[in-house]
């Protein structure tokens, strides 16, 4: 039997084979998803901002809320887990823009900000990047499937696609 | 306790600094339901002068929530919605969004131009736009009570309007107010047009400075 397990906003979950991990209606935020198809371990990360330096260190701040150490986290614990750090590989999506605004507006390109984040991020990890669905203007819903490693994207006005 | 008593208390404990959402106390809650209440209902009224029918207001709800709970407040994450987004700033900063379904969106625009001839779930650019000018004049209407009340000098952005999952339109003010602490606050309402049977939403968001200023202008310490 596999179970579902539910990712909500600046939060990540980890299983394996043959649960599958589903995000709802990403819009700016950006889903990683993190496989290792030997050990056929997974992670879904859900984040909502690129960077967790803006804030002073001292702060007690959501680790699983930024891009940069949502992914550092989630990486560890799926190696505690049992996955091989060096088979990792990553499919993102989302980082979209809701809202048309003015160019140059902060809001307004969020979604481009994270997706930088996270690849830089992944990219410091030596993590490659196989999939990615992002940016465009609609949200997205992701599943991601730990029995084979797919990461299949739904929104409302386009045909569901795999990845 | 009286909300004198609860005033003078809140002044005896002097310079306690809000910095997080869930740190507003009841009686902060109850003014912020109140100006809920008086944004609100002007825009109510506008709404109404609008379609030239009677639109009923609730309650207003202030409520500070995980993220997951406001994005899932609106009837469910996936949901196709309409919503218009404006921005305001100056004073104050913060921002509106008009939120409302498919159908109800559709019907709203039937009601305004007398003809339904399109498929159900269609909304041809021109209903578009009047849309997005009904959730602009909310918003401004919603905005300029605020203003008269505080004596606040605040702006309001063009709108911008997406129809997309609810989820997805709640993460853009979800990002915007969420970066420090793990909750946000908002004041959410809900219009009804009885006779069309209808409802919409509006709800607003503001930085905590800016709930600060307002709170200050009405003479309650935060």
């Amino acid at each position: 039997m596999s179970k579902l397990l539910i990712v909500g906003i600046s939060d990540y979950k980890l299983s394996r084979h043959p649960n599958v991990i589903v995000t709802y209606a990403l819009g700016s935020c950006v889903g990683i998803c993190l496989y290792d198809n030997q050990t056929k371990i997974g992670g879904l990360s859900h984040i909502m901002l690129p960077n967790s330096n803006m804030f002073p260190k001292t702060d007690n701040i959501n680790r699983k809320k930024f891009a940069d150490t949502a992914i550092q986290d989630l990486v560890k614990d799926l190696v505690a887990m049992g996955a091989n750090r060096f088979r990792l590989v990553a499919k993102i999506a989302g980082g979209a823009q809701m809202f048309q605004m003015q160019q140059g507006s902060q809001i307004g390109n969020i979604g481009h900000r994270n997706i930088s984040s996270v690849k830089k991020t992944l990219q410091a990890l030596r993590i490659p990047i196989v999939a990615e669905d992002v940016g465009s203007n609609f949200g997205r819903t992701v599943y991601f499937s730990l029995d084979t490693g797919t990461m299949r994207v739904q929104s409302l006005n386009r045909n569901v696609c795999e990845f | 306790m009286s909300g004198e008593n609860l005033y003078q208390d809140n002044i005896k404990r002097g310079e306690y600094l809000i910095n997080n959402y869930d740190e507003l106390n009841d009686m902060h809650i109850d003014v912020l339901r109140e100006i809920g209440n008086i944004g609100a209902g002007n825009a109510a009224s506008a709404l109404a002068d609008i379609l030239n029918e009677k639109v009923g207001i609730s309650l207003p709800k202030v409520r500070i929530t995980e993220f997951d709970t406001a994005v899932n407040a609106l009837g469910g994450a996936e949901t196709m919605t309409v919503g218009v987004l404006v921005n305001f700033c100056g004073d104050a900063n913060g921002m509106i969004m008009f939120l409302l379904n498919m159908n109800d969106a559709s019907a709203i625009m039937s009601i305004l131009m007398q003809e339904d001839d399109e498929a159900e779930g269609q909304l041809s650019e021109l209903k578009l736009s009047a849309i997005k000018e009904i959730g602009n004049i909310l918003a401004s209407s919603y905005i300029n009570s605020i203003s008269l009340l505080t004596g606040l000098e605040i702006r309001i952005s063009v709108p911008y309007m997406a129809i997309d999952m609810a989820g997805a339109l709640m993460s853009v003010p979800i990002i915007e107010f969420g970066s420090i602490g793990d909750k946000v606050m908002f004041i959410e309402e809900c219009f009804s047009v009885e006779e069309n049977n209808l409802t919409s939403n509006i709800i607003m968001f503001a930085e905590i400075e800016t709930l600060k200023i307002i709170m200050e202008r009405l003479g309650i310490k935060i």
